[in-house]
């Protein structure tokens, strides 16, 4: 044990330490009521997310107590536990705001999803390393898809479709082990075909991109260029492009479209489907360099903005601590999850390092949509900053998340 | 390279959301000003208005407290709406499209639902209001008003409109401000200064705690208490002698331009613009456009001088050394000036000089020396500009600026309006063309304050101060250089003399003998003074303004006024007596002359003002 704490890496523990004591500092100052009553008062937002910290420690010592093959050696009922657990919402779970996604035990109730991600990053490790397995053939792609479709797609039919999302982070790691090219260039192509559609409208769109491919056709003359793959991406742009109003009047729900709308700042209504962003706007905004003060910032204390502890924590960082604040926090991320990209490069086993991939990737998906949710650059999603939003589901799944990785981090020498 | 991934993706989104952050927090700051809009509430102290007292120290305006009924739409429950209805007696359909008009507003700022209830009404209301969750009360000041006259210089307090919202940043929708009269006068000394306190408010519209530590919070500033130069009991009284009549009075106190009253008639009560019969009494006011009880008389009327104005003619005529004191002219019933154009006059002791033809009020004499005036200079051009700036120097054709807030300048012709009338150089003109003025009854027209400046200027042997009716505010005298400069005519003080002995004489032997003053040295100067309207495009003549101007005592004046009786008939009749009957009040405080007292009381001119009415041909001059 205490040379497994030597070998922990501390940096992250630090980070992620940090990020959990601000987290609460800021939760304090969106749930206060009276500045006398006791920060274990369990009948308190702050008081609990206080308790779900110190259980954090607990779960923290339990994960790094467990023997580092425990995790490669049991991937599989891991996940296949977890999925179960998904199924067992359907029946036993509780439904809270429309999304049956809690197991209830009296007053405290349990989010599987968020440790359905530490058993997809398993599985995925687990099954990548397998000596057989090639990402670049299709049946590999296949299962791998699998793996990370059927947790998604149960995670879906709750309906989450934010939480869902997170799970698009294992392509990452996918293609770090080999995943093609194809798919990403796909991915990327997609999201950028619908962002302009979106803003400028199929007519605007479609000449842009003929004239775009018949430049490269034309002036790509090192290799010779194949035409079909000309034709099928031309075939596939345009297709995807005039379907966009299709899927956003028809396949997304009417609060996801306006939650479109909203960023596309086609809709202003302020006291309507804008009214989150607008308040989470004014509070960061009105923060200046260094912010109102912790415990005086005004919109944060006249509970301005709506769900500011869990998903919107954001935005009191930026009423009260600033631009310095914010600064922080977005630099303490990208630290955090550099160095867990640092970390993922030198394991020495397959597993180690796609695990530590899922981590960071998982990480970053979280980091990058909830912030540029709430500075106004991406749809409303309800998913939390990871460490920071309050939610015991949340904190510890992402504890286990890293610390597992950490262990295996820890171990990685005798791994091999 | 397939490991780059993830440290440009990192190293996009940290770039990304640093400079969004950045111009968020930084760059755009409009947000603070958003933010203040969102969270902070302001919360008005208003102070109580200032008090208003005679020059006597009579309180004649104080204040009263009076309670609207308001409510938060959003926090409106359901409640028995007839009950409710028939507390704030109101039907339930105003109640129901009262809260409509409320929730239309704003459903989470108050509106009033019903204004303005009495105490009385207040203490029914108070215990049975919290059963009714949403509505509650405010307490509000409203004027209240210890006398029942002297409501056109009074004025009122009204909320404030949309237009001088946008005009003057200080005031919001639902402040009060004085309107008309002493309170739009001196509305920024009377109303003080609002206090404010900010509180942070939360999204329920809660106050949470002060914003800033109060850093931004002021006190209020109690309303000043304003003494005026009005003698209340002077006023009442001219106001009674008003009534039944139309026309203005304005005494002011020649040593120091104090206006010591001012009536206009027809007036109304003070009382009856306040509270909630307020809006319903202003309608019946506003709109009633035969006798126009909020038109001020005895600022905004301009009347033909009439005979009066001779005091100045005679004057103007000595000072230009036109005429000496021994110069005697015949009057033979009148003046013929020009071939076949003769100006009238009445029966009277001819030949006169300056002292028995203002006592006699000859206007053959005066339409000589007017005349003379006139032709002392090459032009008729030149002779009107001079004989003007004389006139001008008393303060006539000028708003004179007094300190309430209507008036009109009158008129005073020149040379220009003459050559206009004219059309010179087409055609020439020559003084006898204007010889009317000499008399008051030309184009000259004045209101009732000018000329009671005018008669002021007179007492004093030529100089007088701005009338005015502020005497001091916070007990500090007024020190407004405006109302402290003494103004000083052209004419030279020896010249007074015999005007005024001949306006003394004028109660000798002249045209108001039976209006003496017992034991008191009255000065005056009766008028008559033609006037016409329009009816149905046709001019008719009315029966005459009856005029007068006087000053009291001869010597060390205590009083000089003006007064104009409309249709009076001759200058004694009316404005005579009522003249006289206010020197007397003012300066020995009883009238002794009960007799003359009840004939003013007794008789009034609504017949005279109804035969223009009456859309059937009618005698004037009866």
């Amino acid at each position: 044990m205490p040379k497994t704490l030597l070998q922990i890496d501390w940096l992250t523990i630090l980070i992620v330490i940090i990020l959990m004591g601000f987290g609460w500092v800021n939760i304090y100052s969106t749930t206060f009521v009276n500045p006398d009553e006791s920060i274990f008062d369990l009948s308190k937002i702050y008081g609990k997310q206080l308790l779900w910290i110190i259980l954090g420690v607990v779960i923290a010592i339990i994960v790094l107590a467990l023997e580092s093959k425990f995790f490669e050696r049991f991937a599989s009922i891991i996940y296949i536990a977890a999925i179960l657990s998904l199924i067992g919402l359907f029946i036993f779970g509780k439904t809270i705001a429309g999304q049956t996604a809690w197991y209830s035990f009296g007053s405290f109730s349990i989010q599987p999803a968020e440790f359905m991600k530490t058993a997809v990053a398993l599985a995925l490790a687990k099954y990548i390393s397998e000596i057989n397995n090639d990402l670049s053939t299709f049946v590999s792609q296949l299962k791998a898809f699998a793996i990370i479709g059927i947790p998604l797609a149960l995670i879906m039919l709750q309906p989450d479709a934010g939480s869902a999302l997170i799970y698009l982070a294992f392509v990452i790691p996918l293609y770090r082990e080999g995943l093609p090219q194809a798919y990403l260039s796909v991915g990327f192509l997609s999201v950028a075909i619908f962002v302009i559609t979106l803003k400028f409208g199929f007519g605007i769109f479609a000449p842009f991109f003929v004239a775009v491919l018949i430049i490269i056709y034309l002036f790509n003359r090192k290799r010779k260029p194949r035409f079909w793959i000309y034709a099928l991406t031309l075939l596939f742009s345009l297709g995807f492009s005039y379907s966009v109003n299709f899927i956003l009047n028809s396949v997304l729900l009417p609060h996801q479209k306006e939650r479109f709308d909203v960023i596309l700042g086609e809709t202003n209504d302020i006291r309507g489907s804008a009214f989150n962003l607008y308040q989470s706007e004014v509070a960061i905004g009105s923060g200046g360099w260094l912010g109102k003060g912790w415990l005086k910032g005004s919109q944060t204390q006249g509970r301005f903005v709506p769900e500011q502890h869990t998903d919107y924590i954001f935005s009191t960082v930026g009423e009260e601590w600033g631009f310095l604040g914010t600064s922080a926090v977005v630099l303490l991320f990208a630290i955090l999850i550099l160095r867990l990209f640092h970390l993922a490069e030198r394991q020495k086993s397959q597993f180690s390092r796609v695990y530590g991939y899922s981590v960071l990737s998982v990480i970053f998906v979280h980091f990058f949509v909830n912030i540029a949710m709430v500075i106004g650059l991406f749809p409303t999603v309800g998913i939390p900053l990871p460490f920071f939003s309050y939610g015991g589901s949340g904190l510890w799944g992402f504890l286990i998340l890293v610390l597992v990785f950490l262990k295996l981090d820890a171990k990685r020498k005798s791994l091999d | 390279m397939r490991k780059l991934l993830p440290i440009i993706l990192v190293s996009f989104a940290a770039f990304l959301f640093l400079i969004r952050l950045f111009y968020l927090q930084v760059l755009d700051e409009s947000f603070d000003e958003v933010s203040t809009n969102i969270s902070v509430r302001k919360v008005y102290d208003y102070p109580q208005r200032g008090y208003i007292y005679d020059r006597n120290g009579k309180l004649m305006v104080g204040n009263q407290p009076a309670y609207d009924v308001m409510a938060v739409p959003q926090e409106v429950k359901d409640f028995d709406t007839l009950e409710l209805a028939s507390l704030l007696k109101l039907t339930p359909e105003r109640l129901k499209i009262q809260l409509e008009k409320a929730w239309r507003y704003s459903p989470r700022l108050s509106s009033v639902i019903t204004p303005q209830l009495t105490k009385k009404e207040y203490a029914v209301l108070q215990e049975r209001m919290h059963k009714y969750q949403g509505f509650y009360i405010q307490k509000r000041s409203l004027r209240d008003y210890t006398i029942n006259h002297s409501a056109n210089i009074l004025g009122y307090i009204a909320e404030v409109g949309d237009r001088e919202i946008s005009q003057n940043s200080y005031y919001q929708s639902g402040d009060l401000k004085g309107k008309q009269g002493v309170e739009e006068q001196y509305e920024e000394a009377l109303r003080g200064e609002r206090g404010v306190k900010h509180y942070l408010r939360d999204i329920h519209n809660k106050n949470i705690k002060p914003f800033k530590e109060g850093k931004f919070d002021t006190l209020p500033k109690k309303g000043s208490d304003l003494h005026l130069t009005i003698d209340a009991e002077l006023q009442a009284y001219g106001e009674k002698l008003m009534k039944g009549k139309r026309g203005g009075i304005v005494a002011i106190e020649p040593s120091s331009g104090e206006i010591l009253s001012l009536i206009t008639a027809p007036s109304y009560d003070p009382d009856i613009l306040v509270g909630r019969k307020r809006s319903k009494n202003f309608t019946e006011l506003y709109y009633d456009t035969i006798h126009k009880p909020l038109y001020n008389r005895a600022l905004q009327a301009i009347y033909a001088p009439g005979s009066p104005f001779k005091a100045l003619t005679g004057l103007v005529a000595l000072q230009e050394e036109v005429v000496g004191l021994e110069e005697s002219f015949r009057c033979n019933g009148g003046y013929t000036y020009a071939r076949g154009v003769r100006m009238g006059c009445h029966n009277h002791p001819s030949p006169v000089q300056m002292v028995t033809g203002i006592a006699h009020s000859c206007n053959s004499y005066f339409a000589q020396i007017y005349r003379r005036t006139i032709e002392k200079y090459d032009t008729p051009q030149k002779g009107i500009d001079v004989w003007r700036g004389h006139m001008a120097s008393f303060g006539l054709g000028d708003y004179l600026g007094y300190d309430l807030p209507v008036g009109r300048a009158g008129l005073l012709p020149n040379s220009d309006y003459y050559n206009k009338a004219y059309s010179y150089p087409t055609y020439n003109w020559y003084a006898s063309a204007t010889l009317s003025n000499a008399i008051g009854q030309g184009e000259v027209l004045t209101t009732p304050i000018q000329l009671a400046n005018a008669t002021a200027a007179i007492a004093n042997k030529g100089w007088f101060y701005r009338p005015h009716i502020i005497k001091s505010i916070d007990d500090k005298p007024v020190d407004n250089e405006k109302y402290t400069t003494k103004q000083v005519t052209t004419i030279d003080k020896e010249h007074f003399e015999p005007i005024i002995q001949g306006m003394h004489d004028v109660y000798n032997y002249g045209t108001a003998t039976f209006l003496r003053v017992p034991g008191i040295e009255v000065c005056g100067k009766t008028g008559t003074s033609e006037n016409y309207v329009k009816i149905d495009g046709e001019r008719m003549q009315l029966t005459d303004h009856s005029i007068f101007i006087a000053f009291a005592p001869k010597d060390n004046p205590k009083i000089a006024l003006a007064v104009f009786v409309e249709n009076g008939y001759w200058g004694s009749r009316y404005a005579g007596r009522i003249s006289t009957l206010m020197i007397e009040k003012y300066l020995k405080d009883n009238i002794e002359r009960k007799d003359l007292e009840n004939w003013i009381l007794s008789h009034t001119l609504e017949d005279e003002y109804a035969k223009p009415y009456s859309g059937e041909p009618f005698k004037i001059n009866q």
